[in-house]
């Protein structure tokens, strides 16, 4: 049951969750993080309801931001609840019009967790550099998706790791896990040099352009990217000396993995639904190195230099040097 | 046959150990299911194979083979996993996780006396070696009665199948009872091991794979709040329960004669308490773990007054739970003058610096109050109250509550002020519950175990010395119960009998109601 607050404050939502709380018997709060997800009007739906099923494994306080900057006088509508989708989590869904719709962070802030991580997740459109965004300011992790750019992905992709932060991750990272995981258990049963490679995708997908940075920047080989009708990656292909190894999805769910003197096997490999690409994200809240590398790549591939080309976090070997790239990147990653 | 690997070997550039969303896959394998029909290969080995399947940590190509006394082909075994796993695997079923397993399944027909049916299963291990790339390297999986591992142990190594070639492994997966006393622990393994060298021999204790028993280590070792006080200066004592609110139903067979304390204490509750006391090992591999778990061991020190400190006993007709149940002795097929203990509960003490003075006392039972198997670590009362004593009339021992199953969590309880009253401080509990156990993500017992015999993986699972250290402990007691007479009845739906009281009433102490 969700409580209405009109023309509200951030601090009559708190008191409001609290009440809620309490009238539910269990004041305790074993929540672990904040979900700050900023959406709109349309998508709010689906993306709360995600965000609440992710709850089940992440126990979290969910701040859904809807902006309505043409909306009139500047005003704080919101709606209240707790639990809800098995989840044992609290809920808001803030709408802020007019001006305040610029000021967004001064409703997230009050309303953040004490002490706990803080993660912000922009279903749709992000911004170009999401932690200078206020609210991504206020999140040491950044979940951006642009494959819900459309046609522009490859591009939105381009712009996301140019601002890369420590922190920031895509979704369209999220969904190469499997195949990654499959690679490399490829390269595990048959540990040969790798040749060359070959990624197959439909076009404008941003999982294709990080998959061959990846290789890229693990294997210092070329990686041909050819194009297909999906859905989304449908072959990778490694050369080695002794044949090739190859993931191969023709309908997105069932793939075939080959490996040379072996015989052919099925693999399922189905295209996760968002619910389980974000709670892959939560599961670790540290910044993703691996992805940070990637990126890098990517910047390199593209003739770009990233924005924070500096050495990543303490712990962490430098990564591989970004100067820009003289190199033309077409539609092959050129090796050294 | 294995795998012609090219002559140069490098280290996979794909794997970094920063990247840790890469789940390790298990290699190319496979595993043969002896039992098939039985209760543990349809209810929690077959849907835990599934489950790994479907969240992409078996490895392409794996192979299932199935052995049982039935005139069956491979489509009626494949029938059987799928009518298991429907029903009892907890992720969702998928047609093309289902597709990329089903094509791995195999049948063998046959006795485990039976020199034909071994044959095929050597060549059929082969066939799958070549059809789906399994590389030599496969897991037997014993989910028969013990009686029966001599036979089978033996065949496979008669049908050369316990020999892995180079570069390939062969692995044996048993269950618990790991015999029924020390000497019978160190027959079973001496069969065992005259086939498998000890690191290729899995023992499960499922209660190893749950997560809450691996937050144990977590919580003692990851923070700087418990260890201080995990120590006889400020412990009381520990309570472990492991509660069952069913009756003995179809395990007739199998129960009748071993008892609650065979059954329980020997694997799951001194495992338990392994864990909560022992030292913090140097690292979590395999070796360190079990170093400190079996120091633990070596120093347990049972009662010298077993008729004291220990108790025993046996549900008789009642309501439980709302229903009308039989005793014990009235189920199928128990004889009437059974005198097998269905409670079970002992005090043992620690003889180390740490834990010198600090009983932990071990229950279990079936038809008790209700399902329920946690860790309480009881403190003692603050050295001084600057309160009236009707202050703290109803203030209790702080405690510590590591709840297993089945919600699982951790309460800390403790006294508060009672809101309205001048000074009037009373028990509360601090509660967490972290996530769901409808989550993809957080694992069953068995998926974890499978998975790890896969990996070969070996810290979960107790080795050799565990087991006969924990018989040594409890054989003296078990024989002491054998020499003197029937175990105390208890009415089915409560906790236990009167002596269980009265053991720890003798300490000054009593059972937490979990
Ligand atoms: N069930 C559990 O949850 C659980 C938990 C912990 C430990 N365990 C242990 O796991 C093992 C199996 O338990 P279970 O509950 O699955 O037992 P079960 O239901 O009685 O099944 C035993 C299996 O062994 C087969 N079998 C018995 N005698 C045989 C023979 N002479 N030749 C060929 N096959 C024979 C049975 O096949 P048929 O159908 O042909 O009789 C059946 O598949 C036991 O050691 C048990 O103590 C079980």
């Amino acid at each position: 049951m969700a409580i209405e607050l009109t023309d509200t404050t951030a601090s009559e939502i708190a008191a409001a969750l609290l009440t809620e709380r309490r009238k539910a018997g269990s004041p305790a709060m074993g929540m672990v993080l904040t979900l700050v997800v900023v959406t709109d009007e349309g998508d709010h739906y689906d993306a709360i309801k995600v965000a609440k099923s992710v709850s089940r494994e992440h126990p979290s306080r969910i701040l859904g931001i809807i902006r309505r900057p043409n909306r009139g006088a500047a005003s704080l509508h919101a709606e209240v609840s707790i639990g809800g989708s098995g989840s044992s989590g609290e809920t808001v869904i803030a709408r802020l019009s007019g001006e305040l719709a610029r000021h967004s962070e001064s409703v997230v802030l009050p309303l953040l967790l004490p002490d706990s991580p803080v993660v912000a997740w922009w279903p749709r459109k992000a911004p170009d550099d999401p932690a200078e965004d206020p609210i991504g300011a206020l999140a040491q992790r950044r979940i951006t998706d642009c494959a819900a750019s459309g046609t522009t992905a490859s591009k939105t992709l381009l712009t996301q790791a140019v601002n890369y932060s420590p922190g920031n991750t895509d979704l369209s990272w999220t969904r190469l896990t499997p195949w990654r995981a499959l690679l490399a258990a490829a390269l595990d049963q048959y540990p040969a040099r790798i040749r060359s490679g070959r990624v197959e995708a439909e076009r404008n997908n941003p999982s294709a352009d990080l998959l061959i940075a990846w290789l890229w920047s693990r294997l210092r080989v070329d990686v041909e990217r050819t194009f297909s009708k999906g859905p989304g990656l449908t072959s990778v292909v490694l050369s080695t000396g002794g044949g090739d190894i190859e993931i191969c999805r023709p309908g997105g769910r069932l793939a075939h993995f080959t490996i040379p003197n072996s015989p052919n096997r099925p693999v399922a490999l189905k295209r996760r639904e968002t619910a389980e690409l974000l709670a892959e994200e939560l599961r670790r809240l540290d910044p993703d190195d691996v992805y940070a590398d990637t990126v890098h790549a990517l910047c390199r591939l593209a003739g770009k230099t990233a924005k924070a080309d500096v050495p990543q976090t303490g712990k962490r070997r430098t990564s591989t040097s970004t100067r820009a790239q003289t190199a033309k990147h077409s539609q092959t990653a050129s090796s050294r | 046959m294995t795998l012609t690997a090219p002559a140069e070997v490098l280290l996979n550039p794909l794997r970094d150990p920063q990247d840790r969303r890469l789940p390790r896959i298990a290699g190319p394998c496979g595993m043969v299911i002896f039992g098939v029909t039985g209760d543990l290969s349809r209810k929690k080995v077959m849907p835990a194979i599934y489950d790994l399947a479907n969240r992409g940590l078996l490895p392409p190509g794996f192979g299932l083979v199935g052995f049982a006394r039935r005139d069956w082909a491979d489509q009626d075994f494949t029938q059987i996993v799928h009518d298991s796993v429907k029903q009892h695997s907890r992720t969702p079923f998928r047609e093309e996780v289902w597709q990329q397993m089903a094509s791995g399944f195999r049948f063998v027909p046959g006795d485990f006396a039976d020199d034909v049916a071994f044959e095929q299963l050597r060549e059929t291990i082969q066939e799958l070696d070549r059809e789906r790339g399994t590389g030599g390297n496969h897991a037997f999986y014993l989910a028969i009665p013990p009686s029966f591992f001599p036979d089978v142990v033996s065949q496979l190594k008669e049908h050369g199948l316990s020999q892995p070639d180079t570069g390939s492994w062969r692995r044996v997966v048993v269950e618990k009872p790991f015999g029924h006393d020390l000497e019978s622990a160190r027959k079973l393994n001496a069969i065992i091991s005259e086939v498998f060298p000890p690191e290729s021999v899995f023992r499960i204790d499922h209660y190893l794979g749950k997560e809450t028993v691996q937050n144990i280590l977590a919580l003692r070792f990851a923070n700087q709040l418990f260890e201080p006080v995990w120590n006889s200066n400020y412990v009381d004592h520990v309570q472990i329960t492991m509660a069952e609110d069913i009756g003995i139903g179809s395990r007739a067979g199998y129960y009748d004669g071993i008892g609650a304390a065979r059954d329980v204490i020997q694997n799951h509750l001194v495992q338990l308490m392994a864990l909560i006391a022992m030292e913090e090992p140097v690292s979590f591999d395999a070796h360190s773990l079990r170093v400190e778990k079996q120091k633990v061991l070596r120093s347990l020190r049972t009662p010298s007054r077993l008729d004291l400190h220990t108790s025993r006993g046996q549900y008789t007709a009642g309501w439980a739970g709302g229903q009308k149940v039989p005793g014990y002795l009235q189920e199928e097929d128990i004889p009437r003058s059974s005198t097998t203990e269905t409670f079970a509960a002992i005090r043992l003490d620690i003889d180390t610096r740490r834990w010198a003075g600090v009983p932990f006392y071990l229950r279990t039972g079936k038809r008790l109050g209700r399902r329920v198997t946690e860790v309480a670590v009881m403190f003692k009362r603050a050295p001084h109250l600057p309160f009236d004593a009707a202050e703290t009339e109803e203030l209790g021992q702080n405690a510590l509550v590591i709840r297993v199953q089945p919600d699982e969590g951790v309460t800390v309880r403790f006294g508060a002020k009672v809101p309205g009253t001048a000074m009037e401080i009373r028990d509360v509990n601090m509660d967490f519950a972290y996530g769901g156990t409808f989550v993809e993500s957080s694992p069953e017992a068995y998926e974890r175990l499978v998975l790890d015999v896969l990996l070969g993986d070996p810290p979960l699972f107790p080795q050799l010395e565990e087991v006969e250290l924990s018989w040594q402990m409890l054989d003296p007691i078990i024989d002491y119960w054998a020499d003197h007479g029937k175990p105390d009845p208890y009415e089915s739906g409560t906790w236990g009998p009167r002596s269980a009281v009265e053991m720890l009433a003798r300490d000054g102490r009593v059972w937490r109601r979990p």
